[in-house]
């Protein structure tokens, strides 16, 4: 027996291990992304954001300054701080990190480390320290400006709401986010009205042509999209809809229409039978029966779908970017992002994970708060 | 009038006119048309209750012929003229299409989705039901893997972006070569294994999926035969591949087809991450480059993602009508 014993808990710590590297993975990148969108975006660009909790080498630039120049025999000495310079103090701000190296050329700007006099050619001479203090020995008199200056600073990690800033109010993102919500809060709530009086005549409801109904419903579930969009698209141009607001409402509406009739058929066809035929008896109507009856009890397929709706529609970026305008005012998030941000501003990684996490958190907190009836409608959805 | 505003007032048309028009139509149906008064008040109530039900279906029914029925046809009529519209072509738009370098890479880049994407998925899902239904932490486990369902493939493709940049110090695939002191490059540019990369990301959101229903499957499963498994000294892989997966074939195989549809419908991460350039086009993003463009041939991919839709949709439609029985 204790060899069983000993082989079975051999076993769970192989279980536990694999499912904990498992969510490591699942989790690493969503993570990166939600880290990277409070970094500072020279930080960005400078370390991976798995470092970002260390400090970063960053590389700024400055000038020695022009006034104070004395004197001494053929040279003229000027010294400093590096962090009384406007450009670097831009950067820094009221940090002083200390300096690792200097350099004279933007190519190379850490050639020598901090604290040694170095040669910079032209018979001057530069040493910065890592302080920011420099004494610079030049054979001329100063100019109209001093002698640049690159120094490498080890800059302590920089996060802030900064970018989130930046994309809510500069990139018409904020414009962008209350689109996605006009579009998807009326797509939510309408189709589950329709799709629960259907859903009602196909579960409770006898009628020739009923089976047929239902089967065009499961076809339905799996036309692709694809198909309905130059038609569709069509019919809106012609009837005057045309690329708008009132056309991807339509189409979101009809396009859930499948999942939302089969879903909630088939929840209520799981509904005692006893209660809804003995109210018939008592002289209720189909509409009182479904109002009074049906409705309250199906509460928990209709949050289901309404949460599937959501999210689809949410995250949609097909039929958005067939259904609306093109116009930067007409835009939804994920238009925004895959069209916009991804394109033009390929970079700019600050921008674009803060982006994408305004846009995937809402789904987020609808998923964490609501889940329960996600995995319900799962299971009912495609488990018989 | 700004969108908002435009959207509040819908949700209330939207609602206020779907409630009105159940509410009227079945008073106009009672009282009006066949009131259930009067000499005729049987065959009334018999006539009401017939027209009933199409009143219910009304708005719904409506809504599936114009937004899924007639494309279906009016996309393969489309298909057959050309790009204007005005001149009929036949199937001049799928020959093109069947001689095209463009369209073979994309078919076959989407058979080999089509392929990896829900076997892969299902069984990281089945294996990672299995393991977490052991474990006291196994709820949190599973909700972390579940959680990418949430999030859209616009957004999932920006989150990997973070993994397969050309930079060591965005990409961790690029910095992990680094460690090893090999220099950084594009994996979405490596022929071939970029379309694997790409399914990957779809793979990440899908295995919750696959996951939740493959897990309630197991739980499913009687106790008794399992107990009686390892009584006759079973071990427990012997469990999992003799016992439980026999066990659960069927919603198994609902997982992949449910996948698969998917696969073939997904558009959005090849559009993000690549474009499709560097032979990583497959059909659903290939179409999207003719829209608006061409619709002649945009509805000729469609159609060939219908065709090979069809035939799950067949057997889903069975399916149902035996249930019904």
């Amino acid at each position: 027996m204790d060899n069983i014993a000993g082989k079975k808990s051999a076993l769970t710590w192989a279980t536990r291990l694999t499912v904990f590297a498992l969510v490591v993975i699942w989790l690493i990148p969503t993570t990166g992304l939600l880290v990277s969108s409070f970094r500072d975006r020279d930080q960005i660009s400078a370390t991976g954001w798995w470092l970002s909790p260390f400090s970063v080498e960053q590389g700024l630039r400055g000038r020695t300054t022009i006034e104070g120049v004395i004197k001494e025999g053929d040279t003229y000495i000027s010294r400093g701080s590096l962090f009384d310079d406007e450009e670097i103090l831009k950067s820094v701000g009221d940090t002083r990190p200390p300096i690792s190296a200097f350099g004279t050329t933007g190519r190379d700007p850490g050639k020598y480390p901090s604290g040694e006099l170095a040669d910079i050619g032209k018979g001057n001479k530069l040493v910065v320290n890592a302080d920011g203090t420099y004494e610079f020995f030049s054979s001329k008199a100063p100019g109209s400006t001093g002698q640049r200056v690159y120094v490498i600073a080890s800059m302590p990690p920089d996060f802030s709401f900064e970018n989130y800033i930046t994309v809510l109010t500069a990139d018409k993102m904020d414009v962008a986010f209350i689109n996605t919500l006009t579009v998807t809060i009326p797509t939510t709530i309408i189709p589950i009205l329709m799709a629960a009086f259907a859903a009602y005549a196909l579960a409770w409801m006898d009628f020739k042509g009923r089976g047929l109904l239902l089967g065009a419903v499961v076809a339905a579930l799996v036309v692709p999209l694809q198909l309905a969009l130059v038609p569709a698209l069509q019919l809106h141009n012609a009837v005057g809809i045309g690329q708008s607001f009132l056309g991807i409402w339509l189409a979101h509406s009809a396009f859930g229409q499948p999942l939302a009739v089969y879903l909630l058929r088939n929840y209520m066809i799981g509904l005692p039978k006893d209660i809804i035929e003995s109210a018939r008896v008592d002289g209720a109507t189909d509409f009182q029966v479904f109002v009074r009856i049906v409705l309250p009890l199906s509460f928990p397929a209709l949050a289901s779908f309404a949460i599937f709706q959501f999210l689809w529609t949410w995250n949609d970026l097909l039929v958005a970017k067939v259904f609306l305008p093109s116009a930067d005012e007409a835009k939804v998030m994920t238009v925004k992002i895959a069209d916009d941000l991804l394109g033009s501003r390929g970079g700019d990684w600050g921008i674009l994970a803060t982006a994408a996490f305004v846009s995937i958190a809402v789904p987020l907190l609808v998923f964490f708060t609501l889940q329960r009836y996600l995995v319900r409608g799962l299971l009912s959805g495609s488990v018989k | 009038m700004s969108p908002l505003v435009q959207g509040i007032v819908t949700i209330a048309l939207g609602v206020g006119g779907s409630i009105a028009y159940f509410y009227l139509s079945n008073l106009f149906l009672d009282k009006v048309l066949f009131p259930a008064r009067g000499e005729n008040i049987s065959r009334n109530i018999n006539r009401a209750n017939t027209i009933r039900p199409w009143l219910f279906l009304g708005p719904t029914a409506l809504l599936l012929a114009i937004y899924l029925f007639y494309p279906v046809v009016g996309s393969f009529v489309r298909s057959l003229y050309n790009r204007d519209g005005d001149l009929f072509i036949g199937f001049d738009n799928y020959t093109t299409f069947f001689a095209s370098d463009g369209f073979q890479t994309a078919f076959m880049n989407n058979a080999l989705w089509a392929l990896v994407v829900p076997a892969l998925s299902t069984f990281l899902g089945l294996v990672i039901a299995q393991l977490t239904d052991q474990l006291k932490w196994g709820n949190i486990a599973k909700s972390i893997i579940f959680m990418p369902m949430a999030i859209s493939f616009v957004g999932a493709s920006l989150i990997w972006k973070f993994v397969y940049a050309n930079d060591p110090d965005i990409g961790l695939i690029n910095a992990i070569r680094g460690s090893f002191g090999l220099e950084s490059m594009d994996p979405l540019q490596v022929p071939f294994w970029n379309n694997l990369f790409l399914m990957v990301i779809l793979i990440w959101v899908q295995t919750g999926f696959a996951m939740v229903i493959l897990s309630a499957a197991l739980r499913g499963i009687p106790d008794e035969t399992i107990e009686a498994a390892i009584i006759d000294g079973a071990n427990p892989f012997q469990v999992f591949f003799k016992i439980q997966i026999p066990q659960i074939t069927t919603t198994i195989v609902v997982v992949w087809t449910t996948i698969t549809i998917l696969v073939l419908k997904v558009f959005d991460i090849v559009y993000a991450m690549t474009g499709g350039n560097f032979d990583t086009q497959i059909l659903p993003s290939y179409m999207m480059q003719f829209m608006f463009r061409d619709d002649g041939r945009a509805t000729a991919i469609a159609v060939v993602i219908m065709l090979i839709v069809s035939p799950v949709m067949i057997q889903n439609v069975r399916q149902a009508r035996r249930e019904m029985r």
